[in-house]
Order: structure tokens, then sequence, then C-alpha cells
């Protein structure tokens, strides 16, 4: 009999009541595995050579993107898209925004063209939480500021629990800039929910020690926590989120932090890398190291989009009475 | 069974039905040209594979869910959960037939079709199903059928299946009688 949390096992019974995503924190274990076996079932879709199918047709899904990204906006676009959603781009720079029109005014005025999901990303923590309380739209955080990054910890957790057949008893890292790091806050969440033991790794000042109080050890030298690790997720330093340096140089930082091949023969032989993108070659990991085989990077880009499809599908159903 | 149910099959009755329509099913079959069954989840799949264990030379099952061609899904008091699709071989070109346990409407097995036609461009599709209840709304029917049953519109018909259900069976549920106004 398959674990609980393993692909294939019966969809949890509580499925999915939520007509927002907003982050991990709140979501019980049931609720993230409510999405992961909906994901994989939309893995399927993915291998076909029409990868459509007609669930959302008819419905409008709004891209609102106060800040910059390439990966995510994609791949929610092409998400909606594979479930026959139509979809709308808002760039917030050449928007109403630069005329002096409110974050709230904005998206009111976009629902009152039909919209039924706002996927938002903001550069201030607790902006979709914000507009889930003035829209009647569903909303899906995709990045609010150092906050949460919800779809790229579900997305990690699919592609460990794929990899590895299970999550519970799992020793995963963080390693780097933890401080700055939405999907660190995700990953944090999401991880401890479901029994694995998260190792938070990385200069002090990107690691503060009061971390700790989250249910995770801290710890400063990659070299003693190496041996115990299943997974390692290598974050990216956030550069435009730090005020001033935190680090002597982005040298130093390598010399100590970087995930080489050396290092990978330091940890166990099935040491899975995870990294959320976009990475930085010869900084937070070697080019070896991206592209070798404990690489999981190309993994979580195609797992990302099927944990993309399964949230638009399930913030898309219709309520209960009462909820 | 509830008291309410009334058992039209036993599970003995039911296995010569499933036996009589795999005989239909194979029937002129041969190893150069196969017949591919395609179950529609949940029941169609433990038929599909009663069915295909009846083939001299036996025959890959495929399952199909067909929750997201649903034309109710809008209507759906709650998003169902996905089951997933699993066709394991190639969908152009084959004989395909589709196994269900239960037809009425039709709108489920037009929503398998769809399903199938997005996997791939069969050569032909028939449909092979437990019981036909009649009550059509599409113009759908069925090639090879096992039990024809007359049904009221508001009566449900089962059919329990093992490894599904712990017995094997088909039962009818009247609908409640209506309450004359007073």
């Amino acid at each position: 009999m398959p674990p609980a949390d393993a692909p294939g096992s019966d969809p949890a019974p509580t499925a999915w009541t939520r007509k927002h995503l907003l982050g991990l924190e709140d979501l019980s274990r049931e609720e993230m595995t409510a999405v992961l076996d909906t994901a994989e079932s939309f893995s399927e879709i993915s291998k076909r050579s029409r990868k459509k199918v007609p669930a959302l047709q008819g419905r409008i899904v709004f891209n609102l993107f106060f800040e910059n990204s390439t990966r995510t906006r994609t791949s929610f676009s092409l998400a909606a898209k594979r479930l026959s959603a139509d979809t709308q781009d808002f760039t917030a720079s050449v928007s109403s925004l630069s005329k002096g029109e409110t974050f709230i005014d904005t998206a009111k005025n976009i629902e009152a063209m039909g919209c039924d999901v706002m996927v938002v990303r903001h550069p201030t923590p607790g902006a979709p939480h914000l507009l889930s309380q003035h829209v009647s739209s569903s909303i899906i955080n995709a990045g609010d500021g150092a906050h949460e990054h919800p779809t790229q910890g579900l997305l990690d957790l699919m592609t460990i629990r794929r990899a590895k057949g299970k999550i519970e008893g799992l020793t995963v890292a963080l390693l780097g800039d933890i401080a700055h790091s939405r999907v660190a806050r995700s990953n944090i969440w999401g991880l401890l929910k479901f029994g694995a033991k998260v190792i938070l790794c990385g200069p002090p000042t990107l690691v503060p020690r009061s971390m700790e109080r989250l249910g995770c050890e801290v710890a400063y030298r990659l070299e003693d926590v190496l041996p115990r690790c299943d997974v390692i997720n290598v974050l990216r330093i956030q550069f435009e989120r730090q005020q001033g340096g935190m680090f002597p140089s982005v040298g130093e930082y390598s010399q100590f932090y970087m995930m080489t091949q050396e290092r990978v023969r330091k940890a166990k032989p099935d040491l899975l890398i995870l990294a959320p993108g976009p990475i930085n070659r010869g900084v937070e990991l070697t080019p070896e190291v991206a592209d070798g085989k404990h690489s999981a990077i190309l993994d979580q880009v195609t797992n990302g989009l099927a944990v993309r499809m399964a949230v638009l599908y399930l913030v898309s159903g219709k309520m209960p009475a009462g909820e | 069974m509830s008291s309410e149910e009334v058992q039209e099959c036993d599970a003995g009755e039911t296995g010569a039905l499933i036996k009589a329509m795999a005989g239909r099913i194979w029937e002129g079959s041969t190893p150069s040209s196969p017949v591919r069954l395609v179950g529609v989840r949940s029941r169609g799949v433990p038929l599909a594979e009663r069915l295909a264990a009846e083939a001299v030379a036996g025959g890959a099952v495929g399952a199909v869910d067909i929750t997201l061609y649903r034309d109710d899904l809008d209507q759906a008091r709650r998003w169902p959960v996905l089951r997933g699709t699993e066709i394991p071989f190639d969908v152009d070109g084959a004989d395909v037939v589709l196994v269900d346990d239960v037809l009425f409407t039709g709108r489920t097995i037009r929503a398998a079709i769809d399903a199938i036609c997005d996997l791939g461009r069969p050569a032909r599709i028939r449909l092979a199903v437990l019981v036909d209840r009649g009550w059509r709304e599409l113009p759908i029917q069925p090639d090879v059928v096992g039990l024809k049953l007359k049904t009221d519109r508001c009566d449900r018909v089962r059919v329990r299946l093992r490894p599904i259900d712990p017995v094997e069976e088909i039962v009818r549920i009247p609908a409640a009688p209506r309450l004359s106004p007073s």
C-alpha cells in the first residue's frame, strides 16, 4: 500500500473548499494533498499531442503582475490555456496605476470586465490578501514580496514527492537567502506540515536565528548539514530585495555556500537538488550541478505547470452554500 | 442491498451478462487487429478488465476520466475530484470499445468520446454497456448491451462490481412516489 502522501493514493476526501490560494501557512496537509493529487492528473494532459481540456471554457483569468516575472506568469498563462480559459496579462508599468489609480480600483475595473480569477504578483506582502477582501474574483497569490509563493511551494512538494515517493521523514535543507525569500516561507510551511525536517542554511545575515521558532533547524556551515540531507533547495540570492550588502562578496558567498560537485559527493548518493530559478550559475550552484543527475530543476518547471492547472481548476469550482 | 432497492440481477446473472458481452466484443477479432477496451471511470474500468480477461489474445485496458469534459461542470455543487485518464496504447487508428456500466442520458459517453478523440484519431469507437436503462438526451446508442432495463426517468440504477464493491449485482432504486397535492 502506498504511503498516504504518495502519488496514486486515493484523493483526499476533504478535497478543496477554498475560493482563493493566498499562502501555504493557512492550508492543511489534506488541502495540499488535494492540490498535488489533482496536479498528478493534470500531468497526463501535458504529455498529450493535443494539450488541452475544456474544463474552464468561458472563464477569464487575469495575470496581474506588479513585479517582473517571466517563468511564473508564463506558467500560469499556459496552465489557464490548457484548461481552455481566456487569459489576459496586465502589466503595471503601462497601466493607469502610473496615473494615480489605486491597486484596488485597478482590480475592480478588471473585475468589471468579467474576470473570474486574478493571479496576483505584488512587491508588498499581503497585497493578494487585501485584494481578496475587495473583489469577488478568486485570487491566487503568485508571490507577495518576501512573504509567500504558494504555487512554488506546492510544485517543490510535488517534485520531492515524485522523486522520493514521500515527503514525511525526509530532511530538506533550504540553502542561501532565507531572509528575503518568499519561496523559503512557502516551503517551510508546506514541508513541516508534511512531516519533513527542515534545515535553514546560509550566512547568519541571511538566516536569522529567530526562524528556529518556525520549527526549523538553523545552520551556518553547509558542510555540517550536507551528509544529513535528502533534498537541498538552493535559493537565489535576492540582490533586488537587499538594502545593502548582506555578505562581504559574491565570491565569498560562493566559496562557502555554492553547491559544487565536490559538495554533492559529500551528500547522500540519492540527493535531490531543487532551485526555484532564475538560477545564477557560478553563484548558488555550478553549471555541472545545475545540469547534473541530482538536479530536478527542469522537473520543477514541468510540475509547476501541472500545479498551476490544478490550482486554477480548484479555485474555479463552485463553493457549497454557506462556504 | 437496502430495502428500497430492487435486485434485477444477482452475482451469477451479472457474471453471465458480462460473459455474453465479451463473446460479442471479441467475435472475429485477431491478434493482428486487436480491439482496445477503454473503461469509463469508475465502474467501466473493472468491467473492461473483466471483458478483456475473456479475450483469447488478452488485451490492454485503458481508463478514461470524463470529469474535465462534463457539460455540467459549471453547475456542479463542488468541483469533482480527478481520478486521471490512463491509456497505455496508441489511440491513433485503434479499434476502440468504450465500456461503461450504465447508459442513461448519453452525456457521459459524449464526454468520453471527446476525451478519447483528444488523445488521437481512432479508426472506430464502439460502445459496450452492461445496462441500458433508456432516457437518452443525445443521439448515442450502444453496440453491445448486457441488459436492457425498463426504468422510470427518476429511478436510479446501480451496478456493483468487484473489486470496487464487496458484492456483484445490478439493482434498481425506484423513485420515491410523489405526494399528491392536498
